[in-house]
């Protein structure tokens, strides 16, 4: 299975897209198959200033917990209620209604030095 | 015997004026608002609202409810590093003794000699065993155990002036080792294992600093297998003047056997509920004694039972100590428990419980290991791990799935998924107390399960089928908690 | 005697099929150099009748039938034989934690049913497995409030000196800072908490019935002053006052922790014990320990299962912020038994009849010569202090002894300052005969 090609991926299994001014971020196919169903989502508040490889927030499973990293510095401009409200979107559709928090950067170059498809899809297969 | 399919909880059943409230004569003297007078707005409205039974509704109530459990008592119980062994019935009379259990923890000791006798008799035998200077009995549980003794080790550093912010833990660690670090204010480094499963020495060498308060290793480790090289480990500790700690929860391989002070411990816990036959309750009580080397002696917590010219007290003055870990002096019920199992056994019958304990595991290991890889294949002792990973990720889910299946075998599962290092983990920990017939039970059983699987790959999937409930749906229970009944 | 089943024969063929020519094969990964070459120095093995007799005579070293006065956070109240009969069922005894839920739906729906009792006791939202015990408990109650990252902790007086002295040990290797608020006249000093609150506190810790008996009027305010700070209150309640008191729950308290020893558990010398832990629903998934929660199986029928996991260290390891794994079980299942037998009305008649005889000897102590009670203007519950002018607290407790009688519990070991006291307590177990022995034996040494 690959990953979209119109993204770019963190080492950490987040995906990041920029749309416009914004960039909108989530966790990949692979990850959540990882994770299996996803049963609790915190995300970070609105205004928020997050940094590209921090810890930003917190997505659980039945038997794991994995931090959500932020990909990309800036600040939170809006996250994805429905999601939390039913986590089960992000095991069912991940790279679309399944997005996660969306961040108006600080740094766009940032996301020139995430992964791009292919590179990351060698990094799921190892 | 038909098992319920439900059972109505209490509150369900509750019915107004059932209780005829037998156990108290009724109040005949003045009502609480009167006894405090101008306070009696202290009292609430509402009285708390619990469930109206007779005695025999509540009688029903349990013993369905006990019908729906698996024990030692019913099953086998295989459960990886919980060391789920008989636990024997004069060792209950003992506890509920009138003088025993009805002694208060603040009676003067003149009035606990044969108590505290007791406390300080068990605590020699367990230094014995350990090879130890000194055992606190305190600890409530093996965490609560790790967490007094790391309290201990930090102590000791305070008093040279160290502060010594890391432990280091192997991966392959229960996960109470790690969280007793961070809530004793300290980050756990792992260290890594090496293929054949014992702690990579390297890797340690290059962690370890003068950052280092201890390492805290589990020997046999959670794999079964004997860290043969733990003297080594240990003088790399040493070397940096930081501190090995045992964790006990695999003592039951290695009573009489070898002692953690021999091989060059510092400090360890026991889980008396486990190595020493007391039972797990359901999920405890538990006891977690400490012992440590003389050096850390001072630093164990207060009180110590201690003994004096044939007389024994509970010694709150230790001036070096951490401090307390909890009210009064122990798990005193789980004390006389472990006192009387280790009084039965003597130094031949611990040894033979150990050396019982290998065979049992090492007979399994040898049928077992024709049926699935064991990964970690250099001789176990009391515990072995299995991998259901067969062929690679089209076996992913397989070993809670075989765990599920032996519950309708009339078993219950093995540990899954523990260590983190073993794909597909199924932990086994068959105890010295298992009869050959038993353990040829589980053999044939999980024969009898693969080849279920073999001509039927997705068989498993909707185990159990026999129990008094199908498959658990925990992601529902996860996303939308309920934690109590509301009417 | 030991409880070994496998036969020497059984033994020859199973190390044959292991392929082994001895035990010591098996035993090869443990090195030669650090083999204990000798039995370990221990007694020699006992049959059951020679164990029976030598536990009867640690038994018969302890003042057995004492009528027990004595309190200070562990009370002799009745425990009905249905509870002992129940519980000591080997389906609930020599059960493991209920990981396979399963084959473990006895136990998980006796503990959804604790949490439930322990919700209606306390009025409040979320109650958890079981804790150790009290002391413990509140510890682990603090390091939950503290999470949010505010390292104030201040402990209000008088709290138990074993809860205030572990509180202290858990917090001492922590970025967190203790206070302690010394007490105004046997209560709470709610102008010094005020004082001592910031906004870096995370909680404020208050106990009532406190260590003195006093039930504290104060808890609802400080409620208020920590909230106003931005903080949490913990209220220490005691299980069987909330047969009558009001509940945490009603004065604003955000969690409570208590000692379930009174629910249906013997003395035992001290455990083991319960440690009850409730909090307000915003604090459910900071809660340390197990969780039972409601669910259905693949057919739909209601079920149950431990939840909310990842709360705990064998997921969380290293972020865990408890490392609590073994709890209380047992104990948790002989106080739901102990609550579903006596129902509201049992609770209460307890309660009120040991209030009632706790409020009698108070009165009557309080018109002997050579006694008089401190805090006499505080309301209490079923303990109070005695300050005893001609002889000290130990010598009337030894007087006692000799009349089977544990008078109380000296408090000179505890705070200096109350060298000269003796705290006491009733519960529905003491009859009117037992009250007029105490006074009596009070009488005769004032």
């Amino acid at each position: 299975m690959s990953a979209p090609t119109d993204r770019r991926y963190s080492q950490t299994h987040e995906w990041c897209k920029l749309e416009g001014e914004q960039a909108v971020m989530g966790l990949t196919q692979f990850a959540v198959d990882q994770l299996t169903d996803i049963t609790f989502i915190e995300l970070p508040a609105v205004g928020a200033k997050v940094k590209a490889g921090q810890p930003m927030g917190l997505v659980e499973s039945v038997k794991a917990a994995n931090d959500l990293y932020s990909p990309i510095s800036g600040e939170v401009v809006g996250t994805n209620a429905a999601a939390v409200e039913t986590p089960s979107l992000l095991n069912s559709d991940p790279y679309k209604a399944g997005w996660l928090v969306r961040i108006k950067p600080s740094q766009k170059a940032e996301l020139d030095s995430l992964l791009d498809a292919a590179a990351y899809d060698k990094l799921c297969e190892q | 015997m038909v098992v319920k399919t439900t059972v109505p909880n209490l509150f369900e059943r509750s019915c107004p004026g059932a209780n005829s409230g037998a156990f108290t004569a009724a109040p005949a003297g003045p009502a609480p608002a009167e006894l405090l007078g101008k306070d009696a707005d202290l009292l609430s409205d509402v009285p708390p609202p619990l469930p109206d039974l007779g005695e025999l509704e509540v009688v029903r109530h349990y013993t369905h409810l006990a019908r729906r459990n698996y024990s030692i008592d019913g099953e086998f119980y295989p459960l990886g590093s919980c060391t789920m062994k008989y636990n024997p019935r004069i060792n209950e009379w003992a506890a509920a003794r009138e003088e025993l259990a009805n002694l208060h923890p603040l009676a003067p000791p003149a009035a606990a000699q044969g108590a505290l006798r007791l406390m300080y008799e068990l605590r020699c035998y367990l230094q014995e065993i350990s090879g130890l200077a000194e055992v606190s009995l305190v600890p409530a549980a093996g965490a609560h155990g790790e967490l007094t003794a790391l309290k201990t080790i930090v102590g000791y550093y305070r008093a040279r002036g160290e502060k010594r912010t890391q432990v280091l833990t192997p991966d392959s660690s229960h996960g109470t080792n790690p969280a007793s670090c961070t809530v004793c204010g300290r980050s756990a480094l792992p260290v890594k294992s090496r293929p054949d499963g014992t702690i990579d020495l390297d890797d340690l060498a290059a962690k370890v600093t003068a950052e280092t308060a201890a390492l805290m290793i589990t020997n046999p480790n959670t794999l079964g297998l004997f860290e043969k090289n733990i003297q080594a480990a240990a003088k790399i500790l040493h070397d940096h003047s930081a501190q090995l700690y045992l964790d006990g929860a695999n003592m039951n391989a290695i009573l009489g056997i070898a002692r953690p002070g021999d091989f060059g411990a510092d400090a360890m816990h026991f889980n008396l509920h486990k190595t020493f036959s007391t039972p797990h309750g359901g999920g405890g009580p538990g006891a977690g004694p400490v012992a440590v080397a003389a050096h850390l002696a001072p630093f164990l917590p207060v009180p110590q039972v201690v003994e004096k010219d044939g007389r024994y007290a509970l010694d709150f003055d230790r001036p070096h100590s951490v401090g307390m870990m909890r009210s009064f002096a122990g798990q005193f019920g789980v004390l006389v428990r472990a006192w009387c199992y280790i009084r039965a056994l003597g130094p031949a019958g611990l040894k033979r419980a150990s050396e019982t304990a290998v065979l049992n595991a090492n007979y399994l290991a040898a049928a077992l290991r024709e049926l699935l890889p064991l990964p970690y294949d250099s001789g176990c002792m009391h515990e072995f791990v299995l991998s259901a990973q067969r062929h690679g990720a089209s076996d992913r889910g397989l070993a809670g799935k075989i765990a599920k299946r032996l519950l309708d075998y009339g078993m219950h599962a093995p540990t899954v998924y523990f260590p983190l290092i073993v794909p597909e983990a199924l932990m086994i920990e068959p105890t010295e107390t298992e009869s050959l017939a038993t353990l040829d039970e589980f053999i044939a059983a999980m024969r009898a399960i693969l080849q279920e699987l073999q001509a039927d790959p997705t068989a498993l999937d909707h185990a159990p089928h026999h129990l008094p409930v199908a498959r658990v749906d925990e992601v529902a229970a996860a996303r939308n908690p309920v934690l109590k009944w509301t009417d | 005697m030991d409880y070994v089943q496998i036969t020497d024969t059984q033994r020859r063929q199973m190390l044959s099929a292991i392929g082994a020519s001895g035990i010591e094969d098996l035993l090869a990964g443990v090195p030669a150099g650090i083999r204990l070459g000798r039995p370990l120095a221990l007694p020699p093995p006992l049959s059951e009748q020679e164990l029976r007799d030598e536990l009867l005579a640690r038994a018969g070293g302890c003042a057995g039938g004492l009528i027990t006065f004595a309190g200070a956070g562990a009370y002799d109240h009745y425990v009905p034989a249905v509870v002992d009969a129940l519980a000591s069922r080997g389906e609930f005894l020599t059960a493991y934690t209920p990981y396979q839920a399963e084959a473990s739906q006895g136990t998980l729906q006796a503990i959804f049913e604790f949490q439930t009792l322990i919700c209606r006791l306390t009025g409040l939202d979320v109650a958890n497995a079981s804790m150790y015990e009290a002391a413990s408990a509140l510890a682990e109650a603090v390091l939950m409030l503290a999470e949010g990252g505010r390292r104030r902790i201040i402990l209000c007086e008088p709290l138990h000196p074993h809860y205030r002295k572990t509180v202290a040990t858990y917090l001492v290797d922590l970025p967190l800072e203790l206070v302690i608020v010394p007490h105004a006249g046997g209560a709470a000093d709610l102008a010094a908490a005020k004082k001592a609150i910031n906004a870096d506190t995370a909680a404020i810790v208050v106990q009532s019935p406190n260590f003195l008996g006093v039930i504290d009027r104060g808890v609802a305010e400080l409620a208020a002053i920590a909230h106003e700070a931005g903080a949490g209150l913990v209220h220490v309640f005691d299980p069987i006052s909330l047969a009558l008191l009001k509940k945490p729950g009603e004065l604003g308290s955000d969690v409570a922790v208590g000692e379930g020893q009174p629910l249906g558990n013997p003395l035992s010398f001290g455990g083991p014990y319960l440690g009850l832990m409730a909090a307000r629903e915003n604090l459910m998934r900071r809660m340390p320990g197990r969780l039972v929660g409601r669910t259905a199986d693949a057919d739909g029928r209601t079920a149950y299962c431990l939840t909310l996991q990842t709360r705990e260290q064998h997921i969380r390891r290293a972020r865990a912020t408890s490392n609590i794994c073994t709890n209380e079980g047992l104990i948790a299942l002989r106080a739901a038994i102990y609550m579903a037998a006596m129902g509201t009305a049992g609770l209460r008649a307890a309660a009120t009849v040991s209030m009632q005889r706790a409020h009698e000897l108070a009165r009557r102590i309080g018109t002997l010569k050579g006694y008089e009670l401190p805090f006499a203007d505080r309301p209490f519950f079923r303990e109070f202090v005695i300050r005893c002018r001609t002889a000290s607290p130990e010598a009337i407790v030894q007087a006692g002894l000799e009349k089977g009688l544990l008078a109380g519990v000296p408090l000179g070991s505890f705070d200096e300052k109350l060298a000269d006291c003796l705290l006491v307590a009733c519960t529905e177990k003491r009859t009117p005969g037992d009250v007029e022995a105490l006074v009596g034996l009070l009488a005769s040494l004032g």
